[in-house]
């Protein structure tokens, strides 16, 4: 996959994980980077513990249907959402999971697979409950779609302003995701 | 634009500059009694015996006495009152059915340092614009709620209403209002007495000169507690009306005296002002 | 113009209407138009707004309709079966001629339906807002930017026509983020005056009536067709829409809003299999861009009209083609949204000359209606 080309991904896994505020880091470091994003999640009746999932498009041409059907990234956080989308991954597409909440699934031949045990990780960094922002340091570090300063200035973006003393923790979460070379 | 998207005034309306009501003018002749300078000079086309022409007429004195004509807008419902804006000289809105206290809110949020009332009968406030009335009461809009209770709906040839008695004959009750089938009738008053945003909640009727003045007072409460900014006012009037009660204006008035204020006793649901001077008069008592 | 921000559509509409002068919003709780309430309901406070939460979506229209009347830039939002409720208060602000915003972010109908996006409510949009001889003005935005810009356009020609405008989004408009530069805010002191308001005459003029009823038949023709003069020239000079790549297309796709990005989609991938297509996208429903479909007959082989119903947009496009060229019709409905590869398969049937009318059936693209 190139650096800078149009990028589709689908984050997934279960609410309360993080997973639209994963895609939102993404999106904010996109709009940084002066290009065509969009950012649409899956919305429903469950609050928390239902499945949740959210597109995010990177590209430098304006972007069509902003619904990701056939992603060239998937990050799964949870098993239900791998094999729900699994098949609909790009062929040379890429695969990041949880590999903690994510085990004992069929790999395809054809998908590079970075197999991150995020929730493990971040539990042993003291980052509990950012598994979500070390799996995007990981897109970061495979797809190279941004850099570190604009991701961080992202995360800047992306926490509340409730929650400033959480930048420090998210981005040594991403640093950590983006160096990661387990697997 | 075309000419009717002009301001469509009332064409009888000349509002003059504001001054005190016509009756303290000193004139070579005194003038005893004159249309209140809130009532346009259009004729009412209400039938022969029923009170609307005296409420409308005590809520324009009203107006007059408080100097607001220029800042009150009234809403009127839908209901045999649906041409109000006709009657009245000051800004008029027309409502859907029931959603006179929408509309009011509305105006109020609007314009808060305005005066806004509206003229709502029983199936207008009762029924279908029930939700409307006890929120906005319950919010303690700062609007006067008229209430004409007939317990019929006039306009569309009387059929019953949320507040027909039971027992009465109406065109859609004809064997009389069964509660059996029909349910029981609403008495508004209390049951919106019950809310916090209530500032006052007051029952009247117009059946005797006693009593019409009395329904002055409350009304000129009303607007008076509306505009020292209090809550949420409603002034419930018990009406007439002989045309779909079926019997003469005289009968009219003698049947609501022997049915109606027995249902809906006048008086006083809520007053925050009295309360609060009950609760001092307590308090100074307890001091003591 | 300031800096881009990243906003939802339905963040987005809210803050461009406090940018036009809006201060009053009347809303009800519903999926998916709920992070527009929720954003008045921080903002509106802290520019001296007024946002209230009506007890019904009934009353929350009447609000708009007495706020309006006042003299003030009101609005309400809601989805799909929130505005059925308030097609009432609607028929009454064009019978009196009011202005004021309605935005409806569509779900899928009948009745609950579902809450995933949809287009079902076209025909209420264009047709019957409510009861009577009346239409509102619908801005069909589909991309957040343009969220944001129609509704300063809907405040603005709301005031020059005196009529309720729409903004008709869907759950995926309203949900995603995208950048967005917001217009500059307009100072209140700039906004149009309202000489016809019931704000009050002060003593200073006569009084004025806001008032739907003419119990005089002669008396209601004549305002309506005055109404209906005044949709004349909404119609010559307020049609709006996107052409896209339509110069050589022997087959133009029309769509609107969220299906209109997905019908983009398909003409690139289409491009690229040689297949000659371009793209009308409604920006106005109505007044509908009779003008642009007129001027694609001549070019244009066939026609393809894709939305989220089962076909109602479609309508338009044929009245406006009457015959002279094949109008075909491809859509999910129900909350389910067409992929771009689903509209290029679409589109090579009707590039070969057949003329298709399809939704498909649990994702087959068999099961011609």
């Amino acid at each position: 996959m190139e650096k800078g080309s149009n990028l589709n991904i689908m984050v997934a896994g279960f609410g309360g994980q993080g997973i639209l505020f994963a895609g939102k880091i993404v999106a904010y470091a996109g709009m940084i980077d002066g290009r065509e994003i969009s950012w649409l999640p899956s919305y429903g009746p469950e609050m928390r513990g239902g499945t949740a999932n959210c597109s995010v498009c990177l590209s430098d041409d304006p972007i069509g249907s902003p619904l990701v059907t056939d992603p060239d990234v998937l990050i799964a956080m949870n098993l239900p959402s791998y094999e729900k989308f699994v098949d609909h991954v790009a062929p040379g597409g890429i695969i990041i999971v949880d590999s903690t909440m994510v085990a004992g699934f069929t790999e395809r031949k054809d998908i590079q697979y970075h197999k991150v045990p995020a929730t493990a990780l971040s539990e042993e960094h003291e980052l509990q409950g950012l598994a979500n922002v070390i799996l995007i340091g990981r897109l970061l570090g495979a797809t190279g779609f941004s850099t570190r300063e604009v991701c961080e200035l992202a995360i800047d973006k992306s926490v509340s302003a409730k929650h400033t003393d959480l930048t420090a923790p998210n981005k040594r979460a991403l640093a950590l995701g983006e160096m990661w070379e387990g697997d | 634009m075309s000419k009717t998207m002009a301001a469509t005034a009332t064409a009888v309306a000349v509002v003059e500059k504001e001054q005190q009501s016509p009756r303290v003018k000193k004139e070579k002749s005194p003038i005893l009694f004159s249309r209140p300078q809130a009532l346009s000079d259009k004729v009412t086309n209400y039938c022969p015996g029923c009170t609307h022409g005296i409420i409308q007429r005590l809520v324009a004195e009203t107006i007059d006495e408080l100097g607001i004509v220029g800042s009150t807008v009234g809403v009127c419902p839908v209901g045999c009152s649906v041409t109000a804006y006709e009657f009245y000289s000051c800004d008029m809105a027309q409502a859907a059915h029931g959603r006179a206290p929408a509309v009011a809110t509305g105006l109020k949020r609007a314009h808060p340092e305005n005066t806004i009332f509206t003229y709502q009968g029983d199936g207008d406030l009762a029924s279908i614009g029930m939700a409307e009335t006890i929120h906005a009461a319950t919010r303690g809009e700062k609007i006067t709620l008229i209430f004409i209770n007939n317990a019929i709906y006039g306009m569309t040839g009387g059929q019953m209403a949320p507040t027909s008695l039971p027992g009465q004959v109406t065109q859609t009750s004809p064997y009389g209002r069964d509660v059996a089938t029909a349910g029981y009738p609403i008495r508004v008053c209390e049951l919106l007495s019950t809310l916090d945003g209530v500032a006052l909640a007051q029952r009247v009727t117009v059946n005797n000169p006693k009593n019409v003045r009395a329904a002055k007072r409350a009304i000129k409460k009303a607007f008076t507690y509306q505009v020292e900014g209090l809550g949420f006012t409603i002034v419930e009037v018990l009406a007439t009306c002989p045309t779909n009660w079926g019997m003469s204006a005289p009968q009219s008035f003698t049947w609501l005296e022997e049915n109606m204020i027995p249902y809906y006793p006048l008086g006083v649901y809520k007053d925050i002002k009295a309360e609060q001077a009950v609760d001092k008069a307590a308090q100074a008592r307890d001091d003591a | 113009m300031g800096e881009k921000v990243l906003m939802k559509g339905n963040e987005a509409l809210a803050e461009a209407a406090i940018r036009a002068g809006c201060r009053h919003f009347f809303g009800y709780p519903i999926t998916p138009q709920t992070e527009l309430a929720a954003y008045m309901s921080r903002r509106m406070p802290k520019v001296g707004g007024t946002y209230l939460q009506a007890e019904s979506e009934i009353a929350a229209i009447n609000m708009v309709y007495g706020c309006s009347a006042g003299g003030k830039r009101a609005m309400t939002s809601s989805s799909s079966p929130g505005v059925s409720l308030k097609g009432e208060g609607i028929s009454y602000m064009i019978g009196a001629d009011l202005p004021g915003l309605i935005i409806n972010i569509q779900r899928g109908g009948p009745g609950l339906g579902g809450i995933q996006p949809s287009q079902a409510d076209y025909w209420m949009a264009t047709r019957a807002t409510g009861h009577g001889d009346g239409h509102v003005i619908v801005f069909a935005p589909s991309t957040v930017q343009e969220m944001a810009d129609s509704v300063a356009l809907a405040f603005e020609l709301g005031d020059r026509y005196r009529t309720p405008v729409m903004v008709l989004a869907d759950g995926l408009l309203g949900q995603m983020m995208e950048p967005v530069e917001l217009p500059e805010p307009l100072s209140l002191e700039d906004l149009p005056a309202r000489p016809w308001a019931i704000d009050g005459h002060r003593g200073q003029r006569k009084s004025n009536n806001v008032n739907s009823l003419y119990l005089v038949a002669q008396e209601l023709e004549d305002a309506i067709q005055a109404r209906f003069d005044r949709y004349e020239q909404i119609k010559a000079t307020e049609q709006r829409f996107e052409g896209f790549m339509t110069e050589d297309a022997d087959v133009v796709l029309v769509a609107y809003g969220a299906a209109s990005r997905i019908a983009r989609s398909a003409v690139g991938k289409a491009r690229k299999l040689g297949i000659k297509v371009g793209l009308i996208r409604p920006i106005t429903l109505w007044p509908f861009p009779v003008d642009a479909i007129e001027a694609a007959v001549d070019q244009a082989k066939a026609f393809l009209v894709t939305e989220f119903s089962m076909g109602q947009m479609v309508d338009d496009v044929r009245l406006v083609v009457n015959g002279r060229r094949p109008v075909s019709f491809f859509a999910h409905t129900g909350g389910i949204v067409q992929t771009p590869d689903e509209v290029v398969e679409a589109l090579k049937r009707v590039a070969a000359g057949e003329t298709i009318n399809l939704v498909p059936r649990h994702g087959k693209l068999t099961g011609d209606l």
